[in-house]
């Protein structure tokens, strides 16, 4: 009898768990760092914050959009969404033949990434905080000037179809941090504030009719090539966009 | 035995309540009249015979001009659900401005550089709309700077530059409604400093659905196709 009622308790504290699919995080302890593209005093302060260990994964996003129809792929309307959202599932509720449960969601749009985030209490990461836990390699906060580093992430770049990895097969990293180089690129809350070509409007390199104040247009490290291809790439989304190879996880203040 | 009983039911109703969702559903009323007019203006809420005449009461077709349906398409604006504050000190979400041609564009008020520029603009937009249909139309400023721009200080802004009439309209929202906002527009923008930002210079036009029409971009061009979509807009609604 003490036994069932005690599981009964532990199932009730366990139920808002399960049920949310909360993931699993990791604290990261803030610091300074000076972005690729940052603002005109260089360096970014960034405050302490908790961050998914890894992708939001299919199977996380299918019981979401179990809870929420409203982001189911016949649901989601058009201002938030284009044409290709959750294009590669059978049906509003059922994963692809070839898509594993255990590999990043991709296909969603900065609108349903953000959703996502929030109904779960957490929100999407904003560019310096993502650069700023992407920086670190196995054993180091900042790896960024190892040849290495930089080697591994443009052989991924090259690499096709990363995203039908399962999450966690790449690197733990000194955040102990999975996945952010290696599968999926990733949405961030603020990608919008990228203002360097691969604008998609105009493709000029700092048009100073389109844009006012050209302080972020320079970099403080071309030879960090990888993140600029991630700069370049965000500065070319649309938040209704969706891409094969663009996932998110979230994070959430401490 | 009953104990346990009493604990799963618990656990069911805690878990049903934190997945309820709420659906609720707006019924449409129609109102019927006397196609005479006997008793005046008088309406009828269910079908009938007027009590007069005796003629079958007609439901009352609302006239067409200025009716926009309660449904909100899958590209409007209106979707979002934001909050904002206007200059006035009211608090709004974007529904409300529902029912006007929207001309909107996004500013900050310490801003030296663009900003004035893009404010002349939209008054050049404004001089060039006929006067007919000056009600039609409601220019809104979005301020990307939420701390700095309080409604007090949109409304001095507005007081300055001589766009303080009812057809101006200045928002501040919260740093996340406003990111949202100018990723509909696909605006992109980033703070530099404290007091600065960079931000794309685009004007855009939403017909009263809140549905995307034009967007102008860049400072100071000619605005003659902007003017043009904002008539044809006003015409067609």
């Amino acid at each position: 009898m003490r036994t069932i009622l005690r599981l009964a308790i532990c199932v009730l504290f366990l139920n808002p768990i399960i049920a949310n699919c909360q993931s699993k995080m990791v604290q990261i302890k803030g610091g300074n760092y000076i972005p690729l593209y940052g603002r005109d005093s260089m360096k970014v302060s960034i405050s302490n914050f908790s961050m998914d260990v890894y992708p939001v994964t299919n199977k996380e996003f299918l019981a979401f959009v179990k809870k929420y129809p409203k982001w189911q792929r016949s649901n989601a309307i058009k201002l938030f969404v284009d044409e290709s959202y959750l294009r590669e599932w059978k049906s509003d509720t059922i994963l692809g033949v070839n898509q594993k449960e255990k590999s990043p969601i991709t296909q969603i749009s900065w609108f349903a990434a953000k959703d996502y985030c929030e109904c779960q209490g957490k929100r999407l990461p904003t560019v310096d905080e993502w650069e700023y836990v992407a920086m670190a390699n196995k054993t180091m906060p900042d790896a960024r000037k190892l040849k290495t580093y930089n080697e591994f992430i443009l052989s991924w770049y090259e690499k096709p179809k990363t995203f039908n990895k399962t999450i966690g097969s790449t690197f733990k990293n000194y955040w102990k941090v999975y996945d952010l180089h290696g599968l999926v690129w990733e949405w961030t809350s603020d990608f919008n504030s990228v203002l360097i070509t691969g604008e998609s409007r105009k493709d000029v390199d700092a048009d100073t009719n389109l844009f006012c104040g050209s302080a972020a247009i320079n970099a403080t490290d071309l030879m960090n090539y990888a993140a600029f291809m991630r700069y370049a790439t965000r500065g070319s989304l649309k938040a209704k966009y969706t891409m094969k190879n663009l996932g998110f996880r979230c994070v959430k203040d401490n | 035995m009953k104990l346990i009983k009493y604990i799963l039911f618990f656990t069911t109703v805690v878990l049903m309540v934190s997945c309820a969702e709420k659906n609720t559903k707006e019924t449409a009323k129609t109102e019927y009249q006397c196609p005479m007019k006997c008793e005046g203006e008088k309406v009828f809420l269910k079908p009938g015979s007027c009590a007069i005449c005796k003629m079958d009461l007609k439901p009352i077709t609302k006239k067409a001009k200025k009716v926009i349906n309660d449904k909100i398409s899958e590209e409007s604006i209106f979707n979002l659900t934001s909050k904002w504050n206007t200059e006035e000190g009211e608090s709004i979400t974007l529904k409300e401005l529902k029912g006007k041609t929207l001309v909107m564009v996004m500013i900050y008020t310490t801003c030296k550089a663009a900003c004035p520029r893009l404010t002349g603009d939209m008054r050049n937009i404004e001089a060039k709309i006929p006067s007919d249909y000056k009600d039609d139309v409601q220019y809104v400023f979005v301020s990307i700077d939420p701390e700095n721009d309080t409604p007090k200080r949109l409304k001095e802004f507005a007081k300055q530059n001589y766009i303080d009439e009812a057809q101006w309209t200045f928002l501040q929202g919260t740093e996340d409604g406003i990111r949202e906002f100018a990723n509909v527009l696909a605006v992109k923008y980033k703070e530099i400093s404290p007091l600065d930002f960079s931000h794309s210079n685009i004007i855009s036009v939403f017909n009263p659905e809140g549905e995307l029409v034009h967007q102008q971009e860049g400072l100071g061009v000619n605005n003659k196709e902007t003017v043009s979509k904002i008539i044809e807009t006003v015409v067609k609604f």
